[in-house]
């Protein structure tokens, strides 16, 4: 076994297999970029080294600085953990040239499953199903219609070089082919060098399920059941899951035969991921190998109780799968949760900045949090906007899922927006209770964005509950009689505190709720019991308000005398008035273009401006009809937050 | 007897209808309460007690004499704030539009009396047209003799004044002279002068709220202290500053139970200070990790936003926090700044909150605007205000502190009785590179060489410990321990004594 190896990466996924490397009793090496000098993952390494400037091209993608970073600490491996060097088939050569191992596949594994026309034609001699359509590269555009109309719409273009969403583009008749080939060409070509496109019959409703798959170089495959990953947005995955609340059995298993005959068919070796499309018949057909260790990999964890960085490192060490496939034993349900730091009520958009507050849910048998962040921690623009990782288990898909809201109520982030509103709605949705969704779910229920402050509360009267205790404890009062106002409803209440102070009581008309809690001020959780139910509610204070965030939604309560809710009723409300006279940039970033001049009018919704940071194009859309003034700031500027791009009349 | 309490009940019942149900109407429908609906409000429940209330004007001139109202527009008595007593003026817009009679004047120069007299705050709630004109010089008296009383007060007894309304002429020098003006957004305003005179004189277009609105004042002008959404919110706000305030300058501020722990340590301290030293971050985040149940009662937080000045707790006592603001101006001080700091300061000093400074401050801003405008006297007011308060003085320097701005900021020779530093402190007379410039003026074109001095310079300056060397600085201490540190030492410091030499009063740069 090795006795020191090098995690190529930052992060979450860095910090989880130096826990496992720890346990195995490896040493490890972190490599950092100059703007993780105080990140999480080089403070848990036993060593860490700096492999360059902030930039991922500088520091994380240069193979010779990790290499010397390998050398220079002898690290006899590396783990690549994902993104980043870890499908590149040139850095595994590299490392093979230099003696060091590879964490990973062989490279000729990654090189011909990376090209996806390669990979198909493989796919189809190992007897996988695959997605109807040639696998010849299309050179022109007579070439895309004739193949199509062979096919029949709706089809996909496809990069061959492309993964994450790059260069794809649907298309429904003759002439959105023609002018989805050239843009997915060029796409393809500035994205990846590579322009060569070919087509695939597209599938509208469609699940993306993948099977895990493990195999040692002895020649060994086995694999570890499904993970269903179809609620996504824009190609990046929110919610993952194991199993399928979809799949039978014997989907499953044929599945996994060919999951598994496909790794056979390349020489496979280590963990990796063949993903497939499932239609609503439930046919499912090959879409591509992801050669390296998923983000969603817990998932699978949790439910066959192997760790799959340990069994990776013990591949690449030599060792032989230590079961076979009949061992494995699938058990409960799993669910991750992907918290981004990002803003959910501004369409998603990507948030940056220090994590004022951070406090994850308490880990336990049922609930795990992958993170790679720690309170005072700054989440930058320089990479990828995951913050953690929220996985629970439990014996069946509802617990699990009650689990995942219980974990998400209890994790609290102040600092960057966060999606943890936006993931608990969603896991709370009809649609995804019952099972019954497909990729286009978020897009269809989320098309512009999600407000939690516009999120249905359905349980007011634990909110007016916790308003009342949390003022009681504030005003430092054993009885009260108020009325607490949340969102515009006045609900009267009377609290009384039990003699032993411990507990209290909140009577809401003829409801009466006992409430026992350890709060106190100050505190940005309110954790305790109602009724003898377990409750954890998000509280800020803001002077005379409570903000209170509650299973996906966000409300603001304020608690007044009788008299002043009164009072306040007899004067108008005030109109909001509207703040928006400026178009600002929401992120530090690039202003990559402006699609408005001065004295246009526009309508609420439309897109204004591109601004690229995080690697994702952002675009802005007016929040109101109005009139643009004057710009403020012309297309290749880099913008502070906040920083005015037009002004409007 | 029985007729009496009759009678009694009927001018009561006179009294508290006012100005009548329509001007009550009307007075609801600008989105304000009624002077007594406001006097209830900011009181506990049944604890107010009003007094002249049977008092009328004695005007007979253009038919007066016709028309009286009990209590001559304002309503003023003594009631208690979460069981602590206080004093309150409350004028009656619906009575003569709340303008100020002689009898009027006489209610509040009375309770005002009574106040200093036993030693507890006055709050007055503004909402007047102005003088009552039909009354002439007898109304401009009633004024001066308000201002005369306020002006008596100051320092003795905390002094509130609410502006919920109109508050304009002679009428603004009352508040002005008060220890904190709160205002309500859209239904008040304060100017000497008024639009159409404004027109009139300097051909300016603008409106009441434009020129003398909560807004104005709480971000342009500093007038104002802070500025509310409502009447309601604005009172319940009043309520939360009264209970930082000591009743008057004899006593300390009161102390109250906290669950939050005096030795909570904050590891995310430690990273608050970021790497890069021209980056900026907030200190509002080491105040509201620092002080007890994330309260802090920020005054002006909208104006000269380079110095954050307010309330908070500690252990359960009041303190006043002094803060540079890196995230403005990168914090340094200007002419507002000063002011603001200078005055809280002040305030703090007369009614015995120790001081906590939190230093991160460049030095003052320069420019041609700052010299004309006296930043030189306008700055003294801080250092004046700082060496003169003889109450605890507690600074903690988180990073930089240059120059005349680091004398200025509570330091140790201004009789600073507790002077800490982080370790990101740099105590110097300015930023390194400036430094190697001058020392080292003949290399100035040599930029590598300038560069290695810089290095140099910086490594031998830009620490707290040459300050630590000479006794300037009492210690340097973790970022995560703030908090659990200055809780000893506001301890230690509860029964400081220190007097300054008796004079009739000093001579503040004013």
């Amino acid at each position: 076994m090795f006795k020191k190896i090098l995690i190529a990466n930052r992060g979450e996924i860095a910090c989880r297999v130096i826990k496992t490397a720890r346990k195995m009793g490896i040493k490890t090496v972190a490599v950092y970029s100059e703007a993780d000098a105080r990140a999480l993952h080089a403070s848990l390494a036993d060593e860490a080294i700096c492999i360059g400037p902030p930039p991922a091209r500088e520091s994380y993608l240069v193979i010779d600085n990790i290499i010397k970073a390998c050398k220079e600490s002898g690290a006899e491996a590396v783990h690549p953990g994902y993104g980043f060097l870890s499908e590149n088939a040139g850095f595994a050569e590299r490392l093979d040239a230099d003696g060091i191992v590879f964490i990973g596949p062989p490279a000729k594994a990654i090189e011909s499953m990376g090209d996806k026309v390669t990979a198909k034609r493989l796919a189809i001699d190992a007897g996988v199903n695959t997605i109807p359509g040639p696998t010849d590269v299309i050179h022109t555009a007579e070439q895309v219609t004739e193949t199509a109309a062979a096919i029949g719409y709706p089809v996909m273009l496809k990069a061959a070089a492309g993964g994450g969403g790059k260069g794809m583009r649907i298309a429904n008749n003759d002439e959105e082919c023609r002018s989805g080939f050239d843009r997915a060409a060029s796409e393809a070509q500035s994205a990846f060098g590579d322009g060569r496109v070919f087509i695939e019959k597209f599938f509208a409703k469609a699940r993306h399920i993948e099977i895990q798959v493990l195999a040692d170089r002895h020649g060994n495959v086995v694999h570890l059941g499904e993970r269903e990953c179809s609620l996504q947005r824009r190609h990046q995955k929110i919610i993952e899951e194991s199993p399928s609340p979809f799949i039978d059995e014997r989907t499953r298993e044929e599945m996994g035969e060919q999951a598994g005959a496909l790794a056979r068919a390349v020489n496979y070796e280590s963990a990796g991921t063949v993903e497939f499309i499932v239609d609503a018949g439930g046919d499912f057909y090959f879409l591509e190998m992801n050669t390296r260790l998923q983000v969603e990999h817990p998932v699978t964890e949790f439910v066959t109780g192997l760790d799959l960085v340990e069994l990776m490192i013990r591949i690449a060490a030599g060792e032989p799968l230590p079961m076979a496939q009949g061992d494995i034993v699938f058990q409960g349900a799993a669910i991750e949760a992907r918290v981004y730091a990002e803003d959910p009520a501004r369409n998603f958009l990507p948030s940056v900045g220090r994590l004022i507050r951070y406090l994850p849910p308490e880990e336990s048998p049922h609930v795990r949090v992958d993170a790679g962040v720690y309170e005072g921690d700054e989440i930058s623009i320089h990479y990828d906007p995951m913050i953690a990782k929220v996985i629970t288990h439990a014996k069946t898909r509802d617990e699990a899922i009650s689990q995942m809201l219980g974990a998400l109520d209890n994790f609290y982030i102040q600092g960057v927006s966060h999606n943890i509103s936006f993931l608990a709605a969603l896991v709370q949705h009809d649609q995804f209770e019952q099972g019954a969704f497909d990729t286009n779910l978020v897009a269809e229920l989320y098309s512009n964005g999600f407000d939690p402050r516009n999120s249905q509360q359905n349980n007011p009267a634990l909110l007016v509950t916790v308003a009342a205790s949390i003022h009681c404890y504030r005003t430092m009062r054993l009885v009260g009689d108020w009325v607490v106002v949340i969102d515009d409803q006045q609900h009267p209440v009377r609290v009384r505190h039990y003699e032993d102070q411990q507990s209290h009581e909140v009577q809401i008309g003829d409801s009466r709720f006992e409430v026992v809690s350890d709060w106190y001020p100050g505190q940005p959780l309110f954790k305790g019991t109602i009724n003898g139910e377990g409750v954890c509610v998000q509280v800020e204070q803001r002077e005379t308000k409570y903000i209170l965030s509650h299973r996906g939604s966000r409300s603001e309560a304020v608690v007044l005398t009788h008299r002043a809710a009164e009072l306040l009723s007899r004067i108008p409300a005030k109109e909001p008035t509207s703040t928006y006279t400026h178009l600002l940039s929401p992120m530090p970033g690039l202003l990559s273009q402006l699609l408005v001049d001065d004295g246009d009018r526009v309508k609420a919704g439309q897109d204004l401006a591109i601004v690229e940071a995080m690697k994702m194009e952002n675009v802005l859309r007016a929040e109101r009809d109005c009139t643009v003034a004057k710009q403020l700031a012309n297309v290749g500027d880099t913008l502070a937050v906040d920083q005015p791009i037009l002004e409007f009349e | 007897m029985q007729e009496i309490l009759r009678r009694l009940q009927e001018k009561r019942d006179a009294a508290k209808r006012g100005g009548g149900q329509k001007r009550i109407d009307s007075q609801h429908a600008k989105g304000k309460l009624t002077a007594r609906e406001r006097v209830e409000l900011l009181l506990d429940a049944d604890s107010f007690d009003e007094w002249d209330m049977f008092v009328e004007h004695r005007c007979t001139d253009f038919d007066m004499d016709q028309q009286s109202i009990p209590g001559d527009g304002v309503v003023t008595g003594y009631g208690t704030i979460n069981g602590r007593g206080v004093f309150v003026f409350s004028q009656d817009f619906t009575v003569f539009g709340g303008s100020l009679s002689e009898a009027h004047a006489e209610k509040i120069c009375k309770i005002m009396e009574h106040a200093m007299r036993v030693g507890a705050p006055v709050i007055g709630i503004n909402d007047s047209g102005g003088a009552r004109i039909q009354e002439g010089v007898a109304s401009l008296g009633g004024y001066a003799d308000v201002f005369q009383r306020n002006v008596l007060a100051s320092g003795v007894i905390p002094q509130i004044s609410m502006v919920m309304g109109p508050c304009a002429g002679g009428a603004v020098y009352s508040p002005a002279i008060t220890d904190f003006i709160f205002m309500v957004k859209d239904s008040s305003y304060m100017y000497v002068t008024g639009p159409d005179v404004v027109k009139t004189v300097t051909h300016e277009d603008v409106t009441h709220e434009e020129l003398g609105g909560a807004i104005t004042h709480s971000t342009k002008s500093g007038v104002a202290d802070r500025a509310f959404e409502d009447d309601v919110d604005a009172l319940a706000m009043v309520r939360k500053l009264v209970d930082y305030l000591p009743a008057n300058n004899r006593q300390s501020p009161p102390s109250r139970q906290t669950a939050d722990p005096v030795d909570r340590i904050e590891p995310s301290l430690d990273t608050l200070v970021p790497d890069n030293p021209s980056k900026s971050y907030d200190i509002k985040e080491l105040i509201l990790k620092t002080v007890d149940e994330l309260e802090f009662f920020e005054i002006q937080p909208e104006h000269a936003k380079n110095v954050v000045v307010g309330f908070a707790r500690m252990d359960g006592h009041p303190v006043g926090i002094v803060a540079n603001q890196p995230l403005v101006l990168a914090g340094c001080l200007d002419i507002n700044s000063s002011i603001k700091a200078a005055r809280f300061v002040r305030f703090c000093d007369a009614f015995n909150f120790p001081i906590l400074t939190l230093i991160d401050v460049p030095g003052f801003l320069p420019g041609m605007a700052q010299e004309y405008g006296g930043i030189i006297k306008h700055g003294a007011k801080l250092l004046y205000a700082y060496a003169e308060a003889t109450v605890p003085k507690i600074t903690l320097i988180t990073r930089k502190a240059y120059g005349g701005a680091y004398d200025v900021m509570a330091s140790k020779h201004l009789r600073g009785d507790i002077n800490l530093a982080w370790p990101s402190a740099e105590i110097a007379v300015m930023g390194s590179k400036g430094a190697v410039e001058i020392i080292f003026r003949q290399d100035r074109d040599n930029e590598g060489r300038i560069e290695q001095l810089t290095e140099e310079y910086r490594a031998k300056f830009a620490n707290p410990f040459i300050a630590a060397q000479r006794g300037y600085i009492d210690d340097v201490i973790l970022p995560r321990d703030t908090r659990k540190r200055i809780c000893r030492y506001l301890a230690m410091l509860r029964n400081k004594k220190l007097e300054n030499p008796w004079r009739k009063h000093g001579n503040i740069p004013l």
